[in-house]
């Protein structure tokens, strides 16, 4: 199955596409037999001696053995672990409840900050946008959200926000901006210097030296979603040379 | 399902952006978004494209009694819904504040500036009039809703074919569209709202805001004009405090978006008439772009060939011979019978089938004796098949009664 799973990389397939672990391969009885261990990521799963494709999308592989499905959609859905950006909503005695764009609301308590005692409560406004990560995250319990990481330091999270631009992008951009050696970070550099948040929910904030360089970078980034590299590539060059 | 609230950075840069003249997509201050009509196959179906903003009217009329203080006039009726394909934030079925000062907003505009002649929706007077009814539906709202409703009822109007109607002394006849060509109505002039949004206490104006604009906007005034410059209905919510100077601003402000819009949807209606005449496939389908696969490639797959004939020959011979092949295969599905002329009747066959299983063993070689007898007696007539009537019960009768006509 191994062998199968890997002719496949790079090519679309489709819910209801299976790989199966009878092959074709004979096992010699003298030789010694390797233990295939294959894990599965987000859009594949295993059901009895099968795997099958649940999500569309291009099947990608990370060496020695992961496998998953590299698909493309807008609605996020949490998940432990990941950091994304949230809108504080309510305020209520002990816990924040935050909007990330999932299903419910997460909720934030005031604890999770960075050097936050019971005496000391953090600056914390209804409206503001606060960088977290999920402790809690799946489907049968309230999602959790917290601003400091196991050792207690905030490490790039907490509430940020001023003067700065807020807008959606498909999972898909977020996921390659935030690849080791990004194509797309790496053009986006060329352009002006800026402050950048990424949140794997699809939210992206945007701060640059003036309004319309912000502008810009948002419409930018918004419109280079559907892009190919090449197109992408042209689309910067022609933004960097028209500059203000 | 609650729509996305709205962070206060958001709200801090729109309304830093506006003080610069800046809008987040790059339009100026009086600049509409992208507009585009489109029509549906039938007369009276119009789509409109505000930029995302989507919006589908439809027109259909019926023959009603007129209401009792006007009996000459035919009936108007608008109807706008909300429903959440267009935002999370409407909710199905419950008339939000939104959904009713919609509605209100487009009554007043297109009923009380009296665009159509309601007297020629008279059929006879004080029995049967056309009830005219505009239906509006939101498919995506991304801010504007008001005036992409007002843009595509009116188009749809203009649109719209009634059927045509002949009257002789008493009696009334309804034609078909096949029978005589159905007629359009007869409209005066087309109302067009333009929106503003002020912002800071009314210092800045935005025409066609869009969402995020909406959502931080201090008031919104709502003009409809139409070409000959008459002002059909102004509103104004939010509770901002306007001066004299601004409305008259607005208001020519107005007059010229209202030209340009109106010289569109002409040249959209022009449009679709001559593609009708043309007898070209007009409508919704054809408007999209259509995106077939054409072609469906796969790499070429090496094949060894070297030993394909021995191969082939070896299986050949090694095979079985193929199953025969009847005209025209039945096959007795558990729960499937089939009665008709010429074939088998398989439906008592079926229910014999279910008798043996549900008896006792006892009893069942008695049942399939009969079972077979009967079959043996189905297969000896095949050609009386229509007129016979067998008889199956469940009674421990041995013979069976076949009743001829």
């Amino acid at each position: 199955m191994f062998s199968s799973l890997k002719s496949k990389i790079g090519q679309v397939l489709l819910p209801g596409d299976e790989f199966s672990f009878q092959t074709d391969e004979t096992i010699s009885l003298t030789g010694p037999t390797k233990q295939e261990k294959v894990v599965c990521g987000p859009g594949l799963r295993r059901s009895g001696d099968r795997l099958l494709v649940c999500k569309s999308g291009v099947l990608r592989h990370k060496a020695p053995n992961m496998f998953w499905m590299d698909s493309q959609q807008r609605r996020y859905v949490a998940v432990k672990g990941e950091a994304v950006i949230g809108i504080i909503t309510v305020k209520s005695g002990d816990v924040f409840k935050v909007d990330f764009g999932g299903s419910e609301q997460a909720s934030l308590s005031y604890l999770a900050f960075e050097g936050a005692t019971k005496r000391n409560r953090p600056n914390v406004q209804v409206g503001d946008l606060v960088f977290a990560q999920f402790v809690v995250a799946n489907k049968d319990m309230e999602p959790e959200l917290v601003c400091v990481d196991s050792s207690g330091r905030a490490n790039g999270m907490g509430v940020f926000g001023g003067g700065g631009l807020l807008f959606n992008v498909s999972l898909g951009l977020v996921r390659r901006l935030l690849a080791p050696h990004s194509d797309v970070l790496k053009d986006l550099q060329q352009l002006f210097p800026c402050e950048l948040v990424v949140g794997m929910n699809g939210r992206l904030w945007v701060k640059s030296s003036s309004l319309q360089r912000t502008l810009i970078i948002a419409n930018l980034l918004q419109s280079c979603d559907t892009m190919t590299a090449p197109q992408r590539q042209q689309l910067f060059k022609r933004v960097a040379q028209g500059a203000l | 399902m609650k729509d996305t609230p709205l962070s206060n950075c958001e709200r801090d840069f729109l309304l830093k952006a506006i003080e610069e003249k800046k809008r987040l997509d790059g339009r100026q201050t009086y600049d509409y978004r992208k507009m585009k009509i489109r029509f549906g196959t039938d007369y009276g179906c119009c789509f409109v494209d505000l930029g995302k903003t989507k919006v589908m009217a439809q027109v259909s009329c019926e023959l009603v009694a007129p209401k009792d203080s006007r009996p000459n006039e035919g009936i108007m009726f608008f109807n706008i819904e909300l429903s959440p394909m267009a935002s999370p934030a409407f909710e199905q079925g419950r008339q939000s504040e939104l959904s009713v000062k919609l509605n209100r907003q487009l009554e007043r505009c297109l009923r009380n500036s009296k665009c159509i002649d309601t007297e020629s929706l008279c059929v006879v007077s004080g029995e049967k009039v056309w009830q005219i009814r505009v239906d509006v539906h939101m498919l995506n709202h991304d801010g504007n809703l008001m005036d992409a409703a007002s843009i595509a009822a009116i188009t749809a109007l203009c649109h719209f074919r009634r059927p045509d109607v002949g009257i002789q002394g008493e009696e009334v006849t309804v034609y078909n569209p096949e029978e005589r060509d159905p007629i359009p109505l007869s409209i005066y002039h087309m109302p067009i709202s333009v929106s503003f949004a002020f912002f800071q206490q009314g210092t800045y104006l935005l025409v066609d805001p869009c969402e995020r604009e909406e959502r931080v906007m201090d008031g919104l005034l709502m003009i409809a004009m139409n070409k000959h410059r008459e002002i059909c209905s102004i509103q104004s919510s939010g509770g901002i405090m306007l001066l004299k100077e601004q409305v008259m601003r607005c208001s020519k402000i107005a007059s010229v978006k209202v030209s340009e819009i109106t010289e569109l949807i002409s040249k959209a209606l022009e449009n679709d008439k001559k593609a009708r005449k043309a007898g070209e496939r007009c409508g919704f389908a054809e408007s999209m772009p259509q995106e077939r696969i054409t072609a469906l490639k796969t790499e070429e797959a090496s094949v060894e060939m070297t030993d394909v004939t021995e191969r082939a020959n070896d299986i050949l011979q090694n095979a079985e011979a193929p199953p025969q092949s009847v005209p025209s295969p039945v096959v007795p599905v558990p729960g499937v019978g089939q009665v008709g002329q010429g074939l088998q009747n398989t439906w008592g066959l079926q229910e014999d089938d279910e008798d043996e299983e549900e008896e006792n063993d006892n009893s069942g070689e008695e049942k399939e004796d009969r079972a077979v007898q009967m079959k043996e007696d189905k297969s000896e007539k095949p050609e009386s098949r229509g007129g016979d009537v067998v008889e199956i019960s469940d009674s421990e009768e041995e013979e069976v009664v076949i009743l001829n006509p």
